[in-house]
C-alpha cells in the first residue's frame, strides 16, 4: 500500500480463531478498503466464513474465541478494535455500521413476519424511525433493489416470494442503515446463474451509489473475477495470498492459488472442440502441487449404433392443491413432451435452472418417478411393454448419483455394505470371497483403498464420499448413470478430479450418462451432446459446440451470458438480464403450449421463441 | 384457511357423532342399572325391574335411545340421573367449571413454567443451567402422579396441616392438584421447549436477526420464540386431551368435584345418562380444543394461513 491511497476502513491483524482447541483460522491479516470490494475466496474449510462471523462477532454465538489478533474498524474518531467491544456494544455497529447477507436465501428470513417488519426493524432500532417512517423508507428500500411491486411486498411473507426476490429482500435490509461495509457471505451461490447475475449487479451498482466497502466470501471464482478489485486467497484457515483481482489471475504466485485456479472450468475455453476432453489436474500433496492426468480426447459416443436409451414425448405432472372436496384444481407441468436419445458412450448433458424439469426427468428414467404420457425404451425395449422382473433388471442397470453423497449413503452401515449392497440385491457375484474381492476392485478404481470398506460415511471427506456413490454405482454393471447435479456440491479441485474419474469410467465400460447440472462450464467440459431445458420443455438440442458456440434459442443465449467466468478482464453487462423464470404450477385445464422445434443444422434443433 | 377450518368442523362434527354412537352402545354392554338400583333391596320381582326400566326408558330399541340422547344434546337436555333424578345437565353444570378450571390452571402454569425454562436450556445449551434443568425435569418425569398425590397430601396436610387434603375450596385446594398434574406435564413440557429451541436457534434466519443487531432477548422472544411455537402448540393440544383422562384419577385422589368423580361415581352406578353425557362433553372439548389448534396454527404460522 502507498501513501497515496486513501486509509482503509477495517484493518484484520494476525487473527486467530479457535472452536474448542482447533485453530480454525491462523494469523489472518488483510484491510478493507473504502469503496472496494474485497473478495475472500476459498474452499470448504477454508475458514472464509468464520472470518465473517467473526468480524461481526458472531462467531461466537456457535462456541468461538479469538485467542489473538485485532480487528479494527476505522471511523472518523479513530479506530476501535471490535474484539475488544462487549456484545452490548456491537449490537450498535451490527446492521448499522456493518450489515451482512447470507447463503441462503430460502431461510435467511423470518417466515413468521412480513417483509415489512423485518426491514422496519433495523430502522426502528438503529435509526430511531417511527414505525410508519420506517415502513416507508423500507418500501424505498426494496425500489432500490429493483423489486417491483414494493408497496406489495412490504405486505408479504417470506414463502410468497422465490429465491432470488428473497435475496434483494435480504440485500435491502442489509442496507436499511447505510452501512459502511457490507458483508455478503455466498449470496449468490444458492440460486440460479440468471439470478445471480442480477444480484450480483444490484450489489455493484448499490456499492458504487453509497460508497460501501464490501466484503464478498465466496468459493466461486467466476463470481471473484466479475465482482472484487481486491482478492484474498484461504486455505486451511491461513490466508496464502492477496492482491488486486487481476494479478492474482494473471500470476498467482501461491501453488494452492495456482491449482485453484487451474481447476476451475472456464466456460468458452473449449472452443473448436468437437469432443469432451479430459485434462491433466493439479493437485495439492502435502503443500506440493503434482500433475495427474494427461490430455485426452473423449470420442467415446457410439453413434453408429442404435440409441441405448428413448425418451418421447414424455410429460410428468404432479398435482398439488387439492380442493375442498380433494379434487385437484393446480398441478405442476414438471416435464412436458420431452424426446431424446442418448447412445452408448454418450454423455448428455440436461441444463436449466430451477423448474426446469431436468431432475424430474432423471428420476422418470430411474423409476422414482411414473411419467404422465410418453414413451421411454432403453435398449430398444419400452418402459410400457415389460413385466416386473424386466423393470427390476433395469434398476440394475440405471444408476443414479446424487448431489449430496452424504445423504445417499446410510450413516450406520459401512461404506463396504453400501457399495456390496446392489450386488447382492441383484444376485451378480456367487459367493463372498469374491464380493470382497469386487469390492475391493472398486473401492480402488474410484481411487479409494480395500481399508477404507470397514469405515462410516462421517469419516470421509465430500469428494471421498462422491467417489464411494460413483462405486456402487459401478458395482451393478450399469450402461446408462444417472448424475443428477453429482458434482454441484464439491469443491472445484475435488470436482475436477471426479470430472476426469466419470470421463476415464466412461471409456473404460462404454457407459453412457445422463447428465443433469445447471453448471455450464462443467457441461462444456464433460458432456457430447446438450439439452437446454426451459420450463419443462427443451428449448435447445444440439452438440456440445452447436448449444454452446452458436446457440440460438434467446433462452440458452440468456442463461449463457449469465454464467460468471473465471477471467476479470473480460467486460461483461449483465443489465439485460430481468426478470424471474416464471412458475411451472398452472391451473387444472390451463395446459401450457407445446413448442415446436426446428432443425437449424443437422441435431441442432432449436424451439420456436415464445 | 376457511376451506381448511370448514373442513375440520365437518370432522370434528363425525368425530363426535362416532364418540356419542360408541358409549351410548358400549355403555349399555356392561350391565343392567336396574339389578344396581335394586341391589340388597330384598325379594324383586322381574315385574319390578321391568317396570324401573320401563320408567328409565330403558325398554325402547337402542336406536330410539340413542336420537334421543342425540336429540337432546341441542337443547342440552341429556335427560336425568338414574340416581336421584337430577337433571345431568345441572350435574354437568356444576361438575364441568370445577374440572375446567383445573385444568386450565395446570395447563396455563405448565406453560408459563416452562417456555422460559425451555429456552434457557437450550440457550445454556450443555452448559449447567441446561444440566440442572434437564436433570429437574428428568426427576419431575419419574414420579408417578398418583403417588406423587399421596406424598402431597401426606405432608402438607397431615403433617404440616397447611393444605385441605381434598374439596374444592378456595385458592388453596387448588395447590396440590395442580401441582401433582403440572409438575409431570411441565417437565415434558420443558424438554419440548429445548428440543424445538435448539432446533430453531440452528436457522439461518437467528444469525441474520442477530447480525442487525437486535437484543439476545429480542432474538429469543420475538424472532425464535414465535417459529418454535409452531411444533408446541400441537403438543399442547394433544397434552389438553390427555389431560383431562388423567385429571379422572387425581380427581378421585383429592375428592375434586369435577367431571372425573362424577363419571366414576356413574360407572359403579350404571347411570348411562350421566356417564353418556360426561363423556360427551369430554370429547367435545378435546375437539374443541385441537380446532382451536387449527385456528392458532394459521395466526401463528402465515404459510398455513395464505394457503
Amino acid at each position: 500500500m502507498t501513501d497515496v491511497s486513501p486509509a482503509p476502513i477495517l484493518t484484520v491483524e494476525g487473527l486467530t480463531v479457535q472452536f474448542g482447541a482447533a485453530r480454525v483460522i491462523n494469523e489472518l491479516s488483510f484491510s478493507v478498503m473504502p469503496g472496494r470490494t474485497l473478495a475472500i475466496v476459498g474452499e470448504s474449510g477454508s475458514g472464509k466464513s468464520v472470518t465473517s462471523q467473526s468480524i461481526m462477532r458472531l462467531a461466537e454465538t456457535t462456541g468461538a474465541t479469538y485467542p489473538s489478533g485485532k480487528i479494527n474498524f476505522h471511523t472518523e474518531a479513530g479506530k476501535t478494535d471490535l474484539l475488544t467491544l462487549t456484545q452490548k456494544q456491537m449490537r450498535d455497529i451490527r446492521g448499522n455500521d456493518i450489515a451482512m447477507i447470507f447463503q441462503e436465501p430460502m431461510t435467511s428470513l423470518n417466515p413468521v413476519f412480513t417483509i415489512g417488519d423485518q426491514i422496519a426493524e433495523s430502522l426502528i432500532l438503529h435509526a430511531g424511525l417511527s414505525k410508519a417512517a420506517a415502513m416507508q423508507e423500507g418500501q424505498k428500500l426494496l425500489e432500490m433493489v429493483r423489486l417491483p411491486d414494493a408497496a406489495e411486498i412490504l405486505k408479504r411473507y417470506p414463502h410468497q416470494l422465490s429465491g432470488g426476490m428473497r435475496q434483494r429482500v435480504m440485500i435491502a435490509m442489509a442496507l436499511a442503515c447505510r452501512p459502511k461495509i457490507l458483508i455478503a457471505d455466498e449470496p449468490t451461490t444458492a440460486l440460479d446463474v440468471t439470478i445471480q447475475a442480477q444480484i450480483l449487479t444490484i450489489i455493484r451498482d448499490l456499492q458504487q451509489e453509497l460508497g460501501m466497502a464490501v466484503i464478498f466470501i465466496t468459493h466461486d471464482m467466476g463470481v471473484v473475477a466479475e465482482i472484487a478489485d481486491d482478492v484474498v486467497v484461504m486455505w486451511k484457515g491461513r490466508k496464502v495470498e492477496e492482491g488486486p483481482v487481476r494479478e492474482i489471475f494473471a500470476c498467482p504466485e501461491h501453488p494452492y492459488t495456482q491449482t485453484l485456479l487451474s481447476a476451475v472450468p472456464k466456460l468458452g475455453s473449449m472452443k473448436g472442440e468437437t469432443s469432451p476432453k479430459r485434462f491433466p489436474v493439479t493437485v495439492m500433496d502435502e503443500g506440493v502441487p503434482r500433475i495427474i492426468g494427461a490430455e485426452h480426447t473423449q470420442d467415446t459416443a457410439r453413434y453408429d449404433q442404435s440409441p441405448l436409451l428413448s425418451v418421447r414425448n414424455l410429460v410428468t405432472r404432479f398435482d398439488i392443491k387439492k380442493g375442498f372436496f380433494g379434487g385437484v384444481t393446480h398441478r405442476v407441468h414438471a416435464v412436458e413432451n420431452v424426446s431424446f436419445d442418448i447412445y452408448r458412450g454418450e454423455t448428455l448433458a440436461l441444463v436449466g435452472e430451477s423448474g426446469s424439469g431436468k431432475s424430474t426427468i432423471g428420476r422418470t428414467i430411474q423409476q422414482l418417478q411414473s411419467a404422465t404420457s410418453g414413451n421411454i425404451s432403453f435398449d430398444g425395449q419400452s418402459f410400457t411393454s415389460m413385466g416386473r422382473a424386466e423393470r427390476q433388471r433395469l434398476r440394475q442397470e440405471i444408476q443414479y448419483i446424487f448431489q449430496d453423497p452424504f445423504a445417499s449413503l446410510d450413516p450406520r452401515k459401512t461404506v463396504g455394505f453400501s457399495i456390496a449392497e446392489p450386488i447382492h440385491t441383484h444376485q451378480l457375484i456367487a459367493g463372498n470371497k469374491q464380493v470382497q474381492y469386487r469390492l475391493h476392485q472398486l473401492l480402488e478404481r474410484v481411487g479409494l483403498t480395500a481399508e477404507h470398506a470397514s469405515r462410516y460415511p462421517h469419516e470421509f471427506s465430500g469428494g471421498q464420499r462422491q467417489r464411494i456413490c460413483i462405486a456402487r454405482a459401478l458395482a451393478s454393471n450399469p450402461r446408462l448413470i444417472i448424475a443428477d447435479e453429482a458434482l454441484s456440491a464439491l469443491d472445484v479441485s475435488i470436482q475436477a478430479q471426479i470430472i476426469n474419474l466419470f470421463m476415464e469410467l466412461q471409456e473404460e465400460h462404454g457407459l453412457a450418462y445422463l447428465f443433469i447440472s445447471h453448471d455450464m462450464a462443467v457441461v462444456e467440459k464433460m458432456s457430447h451432446r446438450v439439452a437446454v431445458l426451459y420450463l419443462g420443455q427443451v428449448a435447445e438440442l444440439g452438440t456440445r459446440q452447436q448449444v454452446l458456440e452458436t446457440p440460438t434459442h434467446p433462452y440458452t443465449q440468456r442463461l449463457l451470458s449469465a454464467v460468471p467466468v473465471a477471467d476479470p478482464t473480460l467486460v461483461r453487462d449483465h443489465r439485460r438480464l430481468n426478470g424471474e423464470i416464471p412458475s411451472p404450477v398452472r391451473r387444472v385445464g390451463d395446459e401450457p403450449a407445446i413448442v415446436p422445434h426446428q432443425e437449424i443444422a443437422p441435431g441442432h434443433f432449436v424451439a420456436e421463441a415464445h | 384457511m376457511v376451506n381448511f377450518l370448514l373442513k375440520r368442523f365437518l370432522q370434528a362434527a363425525f368425530v363426535l357423532l362416532a364418540i356419542t354412537l360408541i358409549v351410548a352402545f358400549a355403555i349399555r354392554l356392561t350391565g343392567d342399572p336396574a339389578l344396581m338400583l335394586t341391589q340388597g333391596a330384598g325379594s324383586v320381582t322381574e315385574a319390578d325391574l321391568a317396570q324401573i326400566r320401563e320408567g328409565l326408558g330403558l325398554n325402547k330399541p337402542f336406536l330410539v335411545q340413542y336420537s334421543d340422547f342425540l336429540i337432546g344434546i341441542f337443547s342440552l337436555d341429556f335427560g336425568r340421573s338414574f340416581l336421584g333424578g337430577t337433571p345431568v345437565s345441572q350435574l354437568i353444570g356444576t361438575a364441568l367449571p370445577a374440572t375446567l378450571m383445573l385444568a386450565l390452571a395446570v395447563m396455563v402454569v405448565s406453560i408459563v413454567v416452562s417456555i422460559p425454562l425451555g429456552i434457557k436450556a437450550a440457550v445454556a445449551r450443555g452448559k449447567w443451567p441446561d444440566q440442572l434443568i434437564r436433570i429437574l425435569s428428568l426427576l419431575g418425569l419419574s414420579f408417578p402422579n398418583f403417588w406423587l398425590a399421596l406424598m402431597l397430601v401426606l405432608l402438607f396436610s397431615i403433617t404440616l396441616q397447611w393444605l385441605p387434603p381434598s374439596g374444592m375450596d378456595g385458592f388453596s385446594s387448588f395447590l396440590m392438584p395442580a401441582v401433582t398434574m403440572g409438575i409431570i406435564l411441565t417437565a415434558t413440557n420443558v424438554r419440548l421447549v429445548r428440543t424445538s429451541m435448539l432446533e430453531t436457534l440452528q436457522s439461518q434466519y437467528i444469525m441474520v436477526a442477530r447480525a442487525k443487531g437486535l437484543s439476545e432477548r429480542s432474538v429469543l422472544y420475538k424472532h425464535a420464540l414465535r417459529n418454535c411455537a409452531i411444533p408446541l402448540i400441537t403438543y399442547f393440544g394433544l397434552q389438553f386431551g390427555g389431560l383431562l383422562g388423567g385429571i379422572v384419577v387425581i380427581e378421585r385422589v383429592f375428592n375434586w368435584p369435577g367431571l372425573g368423580t362424577l363419571a366414576f361415581d356413574a360407572v359403579g352406578a350404571r347411570d348411562y345418562p350421566v356417564l353418556q353425557a360426561v363423556i360427551t362433553v369430554l370429547s367435545m372439548m378435546i375437539v374443541a380444543v385441537n380446532l382451536l389448534v387449527d385456528i392458532a396454527y394459521g395466526l401463528v404460522d402465515p404459510r398455513i394461513r395464505t394457503e
